[in-house]
């Protein structure tokens, strides 16, 4: 469905110049789904910029849908549906009247848009708003809006950027509803980005991680997690104990972070099955005199899998390696 | 047709037929769902045609005044000012249309639309036609309420003075658009080119005041306005005379400004980044 090689874009000229995304090679079979997922600036939107013919790349090839993107922008064009960063819906307009229009300009028949854009719009949770004018829209409604406008015309590989943006959680299950059930009834490819790490974990079927204009990693989230992240384990030892105890723990995983709070020290490893290991380890611990107060395991997310890879965090503000849940540094 | 002539090559796949004929589908689409937001909010056609006939009510007057209520090129001041109303309320609205794209941008509907396959040219024309609906209207009501006053209706030249109008009018809209794209990162510039070409342009071409009484080099930059050629060709048409030779130049003059602005507007789509 897609094939891209070297497919690189830079923006401005001099010193100014961006190298927004820089050679990448991506294929997509028919059928897939799959998540950009790279923090902000990574390249996400200009690749699938690049990829619906709306911006030409500077050098490289990419056929989408059988089409190159250069040479037919208005065959690529007629084969896909794209869902943009920004708003979709015009704020002039009202909302029913942007749903049948899309429908028409993609050449459906004026009843069958209003069909289906009724349809869309309960089952996007948006009944009743047809009338309303989209610069009254709530932000949440408005993205739903541009999720409907792009589902339409039902397009047989669809580009989503960033879809669930700015919607409450009940919004973007039906959201997610709404797409997988496209993909089970038509065999829709999907490729969209996320920032929501738990989104890309658990709904695509494919990771490609993003960062500086790079694919630095492409498999689906389980096997990325065992390979780049693996388990982590965590220990709460008295300060006096800590150096014994890391040299226990050395043996057994990779350390990962020492923290100090007040009298206790925060371990953390990472190691191969993390709810098999934490009672051994607690036990050889015991073996040399250091009692644990407190123990935990986590399972990796792919924000460590970036971590891993790239050594930042993906999360906003927080600190690499600490959850909520978990003691933070002092 | 300018439309299914200016058609881009259909690269690959489409056979030519189909996109000619897209094209005009594509223009209907555009311009319907424009038109749309006049149809959901009639009370802006309302206000709108407040305007020219103000203007009409003000300005004549004032003309008539001035002339000494004398014959104007062998018409009545009002025969003779009217259509040139009709001409700058063109003027007015297809050259602003620009900013309604700017805004678009901006939000990234039109992002949207880029998306879709929808043909480059039918995206200038469609949204330029909408600029004309109104402007149909407000002609002809204009005409309605001058005809106590001493303007004599033609109703031929009228429809032929509006074809002419649209025409004209889709090249400045074209025009705008590509002039709203070019500025899309500061909205100002927009204004501030917009502005410094409409006065020059609608004073030179003799639509306000004639252009005879002006000096020189006046009259011989109006020469090279294609809107005095539009202008002199809507007072023929306004007055009945449909086989002046000013006629013929108005279309030569409308036909070649909508050509212009359509092949300025499409590279301008195509090669922009947005
Ligand atoms: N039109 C443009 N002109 C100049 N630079 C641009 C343009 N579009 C994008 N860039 C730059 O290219 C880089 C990649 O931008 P891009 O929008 O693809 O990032 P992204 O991964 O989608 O980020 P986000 O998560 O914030 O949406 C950024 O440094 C950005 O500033
Ligand atoms: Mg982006």
């Amino acid at each position: 469905m897609i094939h891209t090689e070297a497919l690189t874009r830079t923006f401005g000229s001099g010193k100014d110049t961006v190298e927004a995304v820089r050679g990448v090679d991506l294929d997509v079979a028919e059928g897939e789904l799959v998540a950009f997922l790279g923090p902000n600036g990574a390249g996400k939107s200009t690749t699938l910029r690049m990829l619906t013919s709306l911006l030409p790349p500077t050098s490289g090839t990419a056929l989408v849908a059988g089409t190159d993107v250069v040479a037919d922008p208005a065959g690529v064009r007629r084969r896909i549906g794209y869902i943009g960063q920004k708003d979709g819906a015009g704020h002039s307009y009202r909302v029913g009247d942007e749903l049948v229009m899309q429908g028409r300009f993609y050449g459906l028949s004026k009843s069958e848009s209003v069909e289906r854009g009724r349809r869309l719009m309960t089952s996007l949770d948006l009944a009743g708003m047809e009338n309303r004018k989209v610069s009254t829209l709530s932000g949440g409604q408005k993205r739903r809006l541009d999720i409907a406008l792009g589902l339409i015309h039902e397009p047989p590989l669809l580009f989503l950027d960033e879809p669930s943006t700015g919607m409450d959680p009940q919004n973007r299950a039906n959201l997610w509803e709404h797409i997988l059930r496209l993909r089970a009834e038509r065999g829709t490819t999907i490729v969209l980005t996320t920032h929501y790490l738990e989104e890309a974990d658990t709904m695509a079927e494919r990771v490609v991680v993003i960062d500086h204009g790079r694919i630095i990693a492409d498999d689906t989230a389980e096997a990325l997690k065992a390979e780049q992240a693996g388990d982590h384990v965590w220990f709460s030892v008295p300060a006096e104990d800590a150096d014994a105890a890391a040299q226990v723990l050395d043996g057994h995983g990779e350390q990962l972070e020492r923290t100090t709070a007040g009298a206790t020290v925060g371990l953390r490893y990472r190691v191969g099955h993390g709810t098999r290991a934490l009672p051994r380890l607690v036990l050889a611990l015991a073996d040399r005199g250091i009692g644990v107060a407190e123990a935990s395991v986590r399972r990796p997310t792919l924000d460590d899998v970036f971590l891993n890879l790239t050594g930042r965090s993906l999360r906003e503000g927080g600190p690499a390696l600490t959850t909520s849940t978990e003691g933070q540094p002092a | 047709m300018t439309t299914s002539d200016l058609v881009l090559p259909a690269r690959g796949g489409a056979a030519p037929e189909r996109r000619a004929s897209s094209v005009l589908t594509d223009t209907g689409n555009v311009w319907l769902r424009e038109t749309l937001t006049i149809v959901r909010d009639p009370f802006s056609l309302i206000f709108s045609l407040l305007q020219p006939l103000i203007f009409l009510g003000l300005f004549g007057p004032l003309l008539s005044g001035f002339t000494g209520g004398q014959d104007l090129g062998g018409t009545s001041p009002l025969q003779w000012f009217l259509p040139g109303v009709v001409v700058m309320i063109t003027m007015f609205g297809t050259s602003m249309t620009g900013s309604n794209l700017q805004y678009e941008i901006m939000t990234g509907a039109f992002e949207r639309i880029l998306a879709t396959p929808l043909s480059r040219p039918a995206l200038m024309i469609g949204r330029a036609l909408k600029e004309l609906t109104p402007l149909v209207v407000q002609g002809l009501i204009i005409c309605a309420v001058a005809a106590p006053f001493g303007f004599v209706i033609h109703p031929l030249g009228i429809l032929l003075g509006l074809v002419l109008l649209g025409v004209f009018g889709v090249g400045i809209g074209a025009l705008s658009y590509s002039l709203a794209i070019a500025a899309r990162k500061n909205e100002w510039v927009f204004w501030a080119v917009q502005q410094t070409l409409l006065f020059p342009l609608l004073i030179l071409s003799g639509m306000m005041l004639p252009l005879e009484a002006g000096p020189g080099w006046m009259r011989v930059a109006s020469q090279f306005n294609p809107l005095t050629y539009v202008v002199e060709a809507e007072r023929a048409l306004f007055a009945g005379v449909l086989a002046d030779p000013s006629v013929l130049w108005g279309f030569v003059a409308a036909f070649v400004t909508a050509a212009v602005g359509l092949v300025v507007g499409v590279r301008t789509i195509t090669r922009s980044i947005f």
